[in-house]
Parts: C-alpha cells; structure tokens; sequence
C-alpha cells in the first residue's frame, strides 16, 4: 500500500485551515531539506539546498487544501447548515459521511430516503441551502457545545487500493503534495530548489500567489490532478485526460499558457526516458501556475497532474502508475533542467 | 512604414507563442535602445535611458494576435479546437487558419439546423485534409491564428492582427524617431494581451512604472448600425478617456490633448465600452501607475480584415515620439 498516499489523502485540510496537512507534510520532509519556514497565510516553503552546478531558482508547488464545507449555524433541531468551500457538485453530497470540527466529529449529510420521495421529488437537485449535516445532536444547543460556525468539514473517505487503482477522498492535490514529497527525498538537484506546500488553491490560488512573490523564482513547475472524463467512452469526444496513460502535461488552461520552453523540455525528457504521457485538454480549469507565472514580475512554468477520476467528490480516484509516471518526470525533467532548456 | 505592417500581421503570433513576431521587432529597435533583453514570458523590453530629469514611463504595444487551439483530433481526423483570446463565433464558418508549421486548416461546423443562428464554438472543427487521426500533422496544443493577408486600398490597410501589430509598428516607428528623451523609457513589446494583458502584468511588476501608455487599436462608429462610439476612421489617432476596464489618468489626458494641440496633430478622443488594453495592468501592477493609451481607430476587431486608417497611424506615431520627447508633469 502507498503509504504517502493513504496518510496525505486521510489527513484533513480544507481551504484555509490547511494546518494538520502542513504538520504531516513536515514531518515527512524533516531530514531532506534544509529549511522551511512557514508564512503569514500557512504556505510551507521548504529549501532544498542544491549541488551548487546551477545558479537557477526553482519552485514546485502543490496546494495542501482539499475542497470540502463550512458550518454557518445550527437550526433548532440540532442539524447544521454548511456552505461549499471550493467547487463542489450538490449532487455528489447527500447521503455522505463527513468528519465536522478540529474533533472530526462524525456525521452525515442528509438525504431523503426514497420511499419518501415522490416522483417530482426524485429528479429534483437539492440545493445545498436545503441540505443539513447531521452529527447526532438533538437540539441547537447541542450542536453549538460540539461544532462552531466557521469550522470545517470534510468527507470520510478511507484510502483503499485495488490493483493499480487507488481510491480516496482529496487526490486533488494530495497526489500533488505526494509527488513532491518523493522528489524531496532524492538526491539534491544542481540548482536551489523551493519546495511550496501552498494553501487555499480551491478558493482562487491565494496561497501560491504570495508564496511565489516571497520565492522569487526563475522556473517554476506546479503538481495537480486534473480530472479524467474518460467514461463512458463510446463518444468522439475529448476526455480531458484518460487514467491510466500517463502523466499529464498542461499546455494551455483559462488561467494560463504554459512555456512552450518548458513544454517541450518536459516532452522530450517523457520520450527519452520512455515514460508514457498525455496532454491534458486545452481551454478550462486553472491551476496555481497562473498566479506564479506572473504576479511579480515573469516566470517560466510549466504544470505536471495525475489523472483522477471523480475529482472534488468523496471518493476519487488514480491509477498508481500514472501517479508513478508523474514523479519520474518531474525527476528526470528537473535533474536535466538548465539553462540551455530556457534559450530562445 | 508599410513594408513593415505587412511583415508584422504575416507573422504567426498566437498568444503564448510570439516568437516570430519578436524575432521581426528586435532587430529593428536593437540599434535604438540603451539595453534590451526577453523577460521569462517572452515580452520584448527595449530601455532607453533618459538624462534623468523625466519619469519612469512604460510603453506597451502587444505582439500577440487571438487564435485557436486543438483540443482533440477525431478517429476521422478532424480538429475540436477552443479559443485563444476573443474570438466571434460569428467569424468562424469558411475562415483559414494556419499552424506554426504551416498547415492550413478550414474552419467549418456541423449541420445547422436553423441558419439564421450560429453554433456555439464546440459545433466547430478545423479540416486539415486529414483521411484519420494518424495522417493529422498536428496535435492536440497546437495553436493556429488566422489567415488575413494584408492589403492596402487608398489610404486603408486591410490585415488580420492589426491588432496589435499596428501598435508594434507604432511603437517601433517611435523609437526610431525619437531623437532624445528625457525619461527613463521601457518599451516593451508585451506578450498575451489578447488572454487577459498577462504579459503586461508581468513586466510592469518589474519595471514599476510612474506612467504606462498602452498602444493598441480601438473600434469605430462610423459604420452601418455600428453600437454608437465617436470615434472614425481617418479623423486622427485617439486619445482614450475610459475603456472596459480602465479610466485613464485624467492629468495624462489633458497633457496628451495639450501635446496634440500644439504640434498640430488630429486626434479624437475615445471611449470604448466593450474592450481594454495593456494599460488596465500597467495602471495597477504594483504601487500603481498614471496610465492612459494612444489608440489606433479600427474598424472589425478581431476578424480577418480589421481596417485602419495610415493618416491615424502616422498621427499616432507623431503623438507618441511628441509626448515621449517632453516633460511629462502630472
């Protein structure tokens, strides 16, 4: 079982409260970096201090947050109302375990069973004002001694593999954080390397944007998940990316397009070391690579991501060899970075 | 002036991908500049240093032209393919576009069921002459811009990506003209404008600029039912008062009024409700900028045959080298 994985995916860290994620994360980079200081928004910037062969700057990102939901209040009868926190799909939440609270309280989000619903009521999309988060609590003040507004809750999601696949909730970006972590725990690379463990992606990039203002870097490669709509797969259409071929590279998304340097350099290292890749559909979605690559001044960057199916739902899920595949080409893509790979 | 326009809106330059746009520019400004280097984002920035008694002021004029990129290569060999900056749908159906590489592809799009209405953009494909996906030159990521070979009628040159390259030419012209400054001058030939003015963004976060003037092309009033806007072709360049996203600086206006007042140079003054320019970045990178923008009237932005007027872009140039070659004092 991959460890890394199971313990990063259970962890809990929703959007702006990234804390228990950021404990973990240093804790499984103490003795392969140098340095780490942690900013005003939680940001982890670690050191990794290189070779001394290059003078380059780099950065690799990979937000710590996971989407999930907010308490607001608790009504009279001991149910509490939550908001979204990042994107989620209604649909995809009732009839969910969740964990509520710094206590992850056990609880469920509630849905009407069927024998109760009328043939209207079936095809109607609940609205997440109309749902509630059941923790067991029987009346208001109850709910308020156990669960405050402002906490967080996220589902309760048990990391499971089956063959190559892996389930579990949060693989955006805890296949991110992963990937980084192992290229940590290499052998140093010849220039500087900044490792962001960043927060609060899932709400607008807000983590990163600082975090590379602070950096300052010269190149930048950013480790996500992009989602897989490969099923059903009878239509011509595109899947964005398709699990289990590879390790997906970005070349344009609405909030960025990435350097074509950097594209091709991370190309040609897929096929001279024969590791299986894919380019993941241009036009939608954005990623923490907008924000580095020009809130200061410019950088160059570039974005690598694991292809998950059901992403941003309580369970997802990655085929371990891609996961595997996107490790190695950030391996081998930064040991041969230089400043050759940047000339025009 | 009209051999290089052409060269400049014959080049491919989609945004994110201007290097042939830049490698046109910078050998006509090398010989003009102080110091000149590509930032990490491809944005050309020429300095021209001044004698110190000026203002640190940005130019920016965009390389980029909009486009389209490949989204998915059908088992038939077709292209799906998504927009790169602000495209019409309405321009799609029989236009040419062409790929770094050369290849030509046909814009076309599925049955339409009821002509008077036009398909949303995912109803579109480019056909490259392919017979299957394998034989596609292309692959998904790739960018083509439109073709639009230039022309000139009387006093109008007819061209795709006059927008900006009328700018770059503008920009270029300028810099040759220029005899002496006394600003800190940074001209910088500015990378995706057309996806969000990122280039500019960037650049003006490192230069921190005390005055930042866009120069890109605006729209027209003077056609048949055009939405009502003062400007016209023909009638001078335009001096911006507001666009979308930016109010100019009320001081640099009037400063640029006064300028054009006195060398005897034709201007209208613009306003133009449904775009921006370079300048909305300039005007707020950092600790913020006194912005504004020379514009070049246009008539058909973001089509095929955009028209402008060569008596604007030669009053455009003048405007600019007359208000670079004083005191700027706000």
């Amino acid at each position: 079982m991959n460890d890394l994985l199971q313990k990063l995916t259970e962890a809990v860290g929703v959007s702006g409260d990234e804390k228990q994620v950021r404990l973990l994360i240093r804790d499984l980079i103490d003795g392969h970096v140098d340095e780490w200081r942690v900013d005003a928004l939680g940001n982890l910037i670690a050191l990794k201090k290189g070779s001394g062969a290059s003078g380059l700057r780099v950065l690799v990102d990979a937000h710590m947050d996971e989407v999930g939901m907010m308490i607001t209040g608790a009504d009279s009868d001991g149910t509490l109302r939550f908001e979204a926190v990042g994107g989620i799909s209604p649909p995809a939440l009732l009839g969910k375990v969740v964990q509520v609270g710094p206590k992850q309280l056990p609880g469920m989000i509630g849905a009407r069973p069927i024998h109760l619903l009328d043939a209207g009521q079936r095809n109607r999309n609940v609205k997440i004002d109309d749902m509630r988060i059941d923790i067991g609590a029987k009346k208001k003040e109850e709910a308020e001694r156990k669960v405050s507004a402002g906490d967080r809750a996220t589902f309760l999601t048990r990391y499971e593999e089956s063959g190559r696949v892996a389930l579990g909730k949060a693989f955006d970006n805890r296949a991110g954080c992963a990937a980084l972590i192992e290229l940590l725990r290499g052998e140093p690379f010849p220039f500087d390397l900044y490792a962001v463990f960043s927060v609060q992606e899932e709400v607008g990039l807000r983590g990163a944007q600082a975090a590379a203002f602070g950096v300052r870097p010269d190149v930048a490669l950013v480790l996500e998940s992009t989602p897989a709509y490969d099923l059903p797969n009878e239509r011509d259409v595109s899947p964005n990316v398709v699990m289990g071929r590879g390790a997906s590279l970005y070349v344009m998304d609405a909030g960025t397009i990435q350097d074509p340097r950097l594209v091709s350099h991370l190309m040609r290292t897929a096929d001279d070391n024969n590791i299986p890749y894919q380019i993941r559909q241009p036009g939608g979605g954005g990623t923490n690579t907008a924000v580095i690559q020009r809130a200061g001044g410019a950088v160059s960057a570039a974005t690598i991501a694991t292809p998950t199916r059901y992403a941003h739902a309580p369970t997802s899920m990655i085929n371990l060899d891609d996961f595997g595949h996107v490790v190695q080409l950030a391996q081998a893509a930064l040991r041969n970075l230089d400043a050759a790979v940047l000339q025009r | 002036m009209k051999e290089l326009i052409e060269k400049l809106v014959s080049a491919y330059g989609p945004s994110g991908f201007e290097d042939a746009v830049r490698e046109i520019i910078r050998p006509e400004v090398e010989a003009y500049a102080d110091e000149i280097r590509v930032d990490a984002l491809g944005n050309l920035i020429v300095r021209k240093q001044g004698d110190g008694s000026g203002r640190r002021v940005m130019v920016a004029a965009h390389m980029d032209e909009i486009g389209v990129m490949v989204t998915h290569v059908t088992r038939e060999g077709f292209l799906r393919f998504t927009n790169i900056g602000g495209v019409f749908v309405h321009h799609l159906m029989g236009s040419r576009v062409q790929f770094a590489d050369g290849t030509t592809g046909v814009v076309y799009g599925e049955k339409l069921e009821d002509r008077s209405k036009v398909h949303p953009l995912s109803k579109h494909y480019i056909d490259v002459g392919a017979s299957s996906r394998e034989d596609v030159p292309v692959a998904v990521g790739a960018a083509a811009a439109f073709v639009g070979p230039f022309e000139q009628q009387g006093e109008l040159y007819i061209a795709k990506s006059l927008d900006d390259r009328i700018g770059c030419a503008i920009a270029i012209a300028a810099l040759q003209r220029l005899e002496a400054t006394p600003h800190d001058l940074y001209v910088v030939f500015s990378v995706q404008e057309e996806v969000g003015t990122r280039g500019a963004q960037a650049a003006a976060n490192a230069i921190e600029p005390e005055i930042g003037l866009a120069i890109d092309v605006t729209g027209t009033g003077d056609t048949p039912g055009a939405a009502e806007m003062a400007v016209e072709l023909g009638k001078g360049t335009a001096i911006k008062a507001k666009d979308r996203d930016m109010i100019a600086h009320a001081g640099l206006v009037q400063l640029m009024r006064q300028r054009a007042g006195e060398a005897g140079i034709p201007y209208q003054m613009e306003v133009l409700e449904p775009g921006s320019t370079d300048a909305r970045s300039i005007q707020i990178a950092g600790a913020g900028s006194a912005a504004g923008a020379i514009s070049v009237p246009c008539r058909y932005v973001h089509s095929q045959s955009e028209v402008v007027h060569a008596g604007d872009v030669e009053n455009s140039v003048r405007l600019l080298v007359e208000l670079l070659s004083r005191p700027i004092d706000l």
